[in-house]
């Protein structure tokens, strides 16, 4: 993986609540057996009518919303489905971070583990972030800070293991392979076997 | 410090491989692996390409149950009735087995079915064993006391190639569930309460545990049920203790200890409940007693009412309304006034034996009201066959529904099992989500009894006036 330290990008600001993993990528386009080229069926269901068409008013089909790589969303984002897809699609269509008051712990661990950055803010910040959608933001993840377009700049929490592999780009499974002696030991030594 | 534990804290302190540190994630070893055709190809991809073989294929269980067509398959030209996609993947799904070594209980298996329906079924879903798949609903297996819990695609690579995940410890929340289930009251009703009661983001971080009273009257199904929609609630895993029924289950069953076996893990088993000191980091409790048959009436499990009861309204919560206008539910009515257009019985949640007898009893001799579809989809290929010497695929044939062959079918519609858009279905699945049954269709969840007095009527209806004595 690629290393991250920091994102400089205009907000997209998606303000519903619970938007699930199935809103963000539908199970119809979950038949693919590679990682790659999901971005285009992001959101697809919200972005697009039943003939293919984009529909106007929808946030992502609006001209501001071009080269934004920051989604803010509602409380509670990227619940339901465990589907590594839905930050496949995300990075593929170009975002780098998703910031609520709240995401779901499956898909924050599948974000963390491909390098989309969950931001868990607080309510007010929230809030001005959902009242002016546009502002450019920065996250920088080696000093776990959100800073706002006046320079105001807000700690967020980040697993300081994912903060280091992100920073590093190591990859995780490397880590556990590291300890192969251990796993060993476990398996020889615990005192019932599944 | 006290060293009374919880129930989740001694599986989890089991399995420990290298400890958790500030700074790292513990080492956690993985009992049992479940795997299935649409979140593993990527992580097989990835072994194949560093050439790193699976480490365990021994403590896989490999089946294929999203994408399957519901109608039969004996030869690969069955499959041109899912869509080109969906067969791709089938077809990688047993060529990444064979390839790495791992039997998968595929069409033609007798085993093959939903991968939360088997696991129990098999006798491979044990008490105090971790247990992971790339599905949300792994938290169904925690009805065992196994600590049990949905992974991502890359995870699913890590236990492939080191039979390990690496995770931080969850907090622990506890529901109290005192009281008893009423007739015509089911499990289904009871989770969609707690949910309702906790919130679909109640549970975020947490590890729940059930107990109480209500709990331990439940049946093995009953429970599975419960512990299936816990993501529902944001939660990593549901929990139950093992007891009598818990054993009584497992007994015989074909991965199921045998012989002296069986006692000495009957006996470790019994030792897998909380300590009585120990502590939770939140709680909450529910009266079974009070709760009647509950429905959803918009688009997360946690927007969820009485069956007789008003549909509730938050005029400024723009969020709620949005529901609200995408299901065309008007508030301030009870969701029986409601046309429906497809009634599914089906899915993780509920498409065990239990479940179909319960559908099936008020199905009986009746007819499925004109312009409704009624799809009955069995979690695995032993219940079909269970079901069908009881003579339960007659009683839904006769009344005019579908029987089909088992897998995941309308829960997620990858299969072509789909909802139309616009059409409201009462679902016995797990996720009334915008689009998940559907492009545009309209989501109601409830138990098998509702949906089966509701493929009755026309309306989404209280099953309680069908009941039969039996
Ligand atoms: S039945 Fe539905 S919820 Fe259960 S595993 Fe299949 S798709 Fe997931």
């Amino acid at each position: 993986m690629e290393s991250i330290g920091k994102i400089t990008s205009r907000t997209v600001v998606m303000p519903t609540n619970d938007i699930d993993t199935d809103q963000i990528i539908p199970a119809r386009f979950l038949t693919t057996t590679s990682r790659d080229g999901l971005g285009q069926f992001v959101f697809n269901d919200l972005r697009r009518d039943s003939n293919g068409d984009d529909i106007a008013d929808f946030v992502l089909n609006q001209p501001q919303a071009a080269g934004c790589a920051v989604l803010v969303g509602g409380k509670n984002f990227g619940c339901g489905s465990s589907r590594e897809h839905a930050p496949w699609a995300l990075l593929d269509y170009g975002f780098r971070a998703v910031i609520s008051t709240e995401i779901a712990d499956i898909f924050k661990n599948n974000s963390l583990k491909n390098g989309l950055i969950p931001v868990v803010v607080d309510a007010e910040i929230h809030q001005r972030l959902i009242a002016n959608p546009g502002i450019e933001v920065t996250i920088d993840i080696e000093t776990r800070t959100l800073t706002l377009e006046d320079g105001s700049a807000v700690e967020f929490p980040i697993d300081s293991f994912a903060r280091f592999c992100l920073l590093h780009g190591i990859d995780q499974l490397g880590f556990i392979q590291q300890q192969l002696a251990a796993i060993e030991s476990f398996e020889e030594q615990r005192s019932w076997t599944p | 410090m006290s060293n009374d534990k919880t129930l989740f804290e001694k599986v989890w302190d089991d399995h420990v491989v290298v400890a958790e540190t500030p700074d790292t994630p513990a080492i956690l070893y993985v009992d049992l692996h479940i795997i299935h055709e649409v979140t593993t190809p990527q992580a097989f991809s990835l072994l194949r390409e560093k050439r790193f073989p699976v480490r365990r294929p021994d403590l896989i269980l490999a089946t294929m149950d999203h994408s399957t067509p519901t109608t039969p398959v004996t030869t690969f030209k069955d499959l041109d009735v899912v869509a080109e996609g969906a067969a791709n993947q089938i077809r990688q799904m047993e060529v990444n087995c064979k390839e790495f070594g791992i039997e998968l209980l595929g069409f033609g298996s007798i085993e093959r079915g939903i991968v939360h329906i088997i696991g129990p079924e098999l006798g491979a879903t044990q008490p105090g064993k971790t247990i992971v798949c790339g599905d949300s609903h792994t938290s169904t297996h925690g009805a065992f006391g196994a600590l049990a819990f949905g992974i991502g695609t890359t995870e699913v690579g890590h236990v492939l190639a080191t039979q390990c995940l690496l995770q931080r410890k969850s907090r622990t929340l506890v529901i109290d569930v005192e009281g008893n289930l009423s007739k015509g009251v089911t499990a289904k009703d009871l989770i969609l309460g707690i949910i309702g009661k906790i919130g679909v983001d109640g549970g975020i971080g947490h590890v729940i545990e059930y107990r109480g009273d209500a709990i331990s009257a439940l049946s093995m199904d009953s429970r599975m049920t419960v512990c299936n929609m816990s993501i529902e609630a944001g939660a990593r895993a549901g929990m139950i203790a093992p007891d009598d029924t818990t054993f009584e289950f497992l007994n015989g069953r074909p991965r199921s200890p045998r012989g002296a076996d069986w006692d000495t893990s009957v006996a470790r088993w019994r030792e897998l409940r909380t300590d009585d000191g120990a502590k939770y980091d939140k709680s909450a409790s529910i009266s079974a007693s009070d709760l009647g048959p509950m429905v959803t009436f918009g688009t997360n499990p946690g927007m969820v009412v009485g069956i007789n009861d008003a549909v509730p309204d938050r005029p400024s919560d723009p969020s709620f309304r949005k529901a609200l206008d995408y299901m065309q539910i008007e508030a301030g009515k009870p969701m029986t006034h409601n046309d429906v257009d497809v009634v599914f019985v089906g899915s993780c949640a509920n498409s065990r034996l239990s479940d179909l007898q319960e559908a099936a009893n008020i199905v009986k001799g009746r007819k499925v009201a004109d312009g409704v579809r009624m799809l009955v989809v069995p979690g695995s290929q032993q219940i079909k066959k269970d079901a069908e010497s009881l003579g339960l695929d007659k009683i839904f044939v006769a009344a005019g529904a579908e029987w089909r062959e088992a897998g995941c079918s309308m829960c997620i519609g990858m299969n072509g099992d789909i909802v139309a858009t616009g059409k409201l279905a009462v679902s016995t699945s797990n996720r009334n989500f915008e689009g998940r049954q559907g492009v545009g269709a309209r989501t109601v969840l409830a138990s098998p009894m509702t949906a089966a007095a509701s493929a009755i009527t026309g309306k989404v209806a209280d099953p309680r006036p069908f009941l039969r004595d039996e």
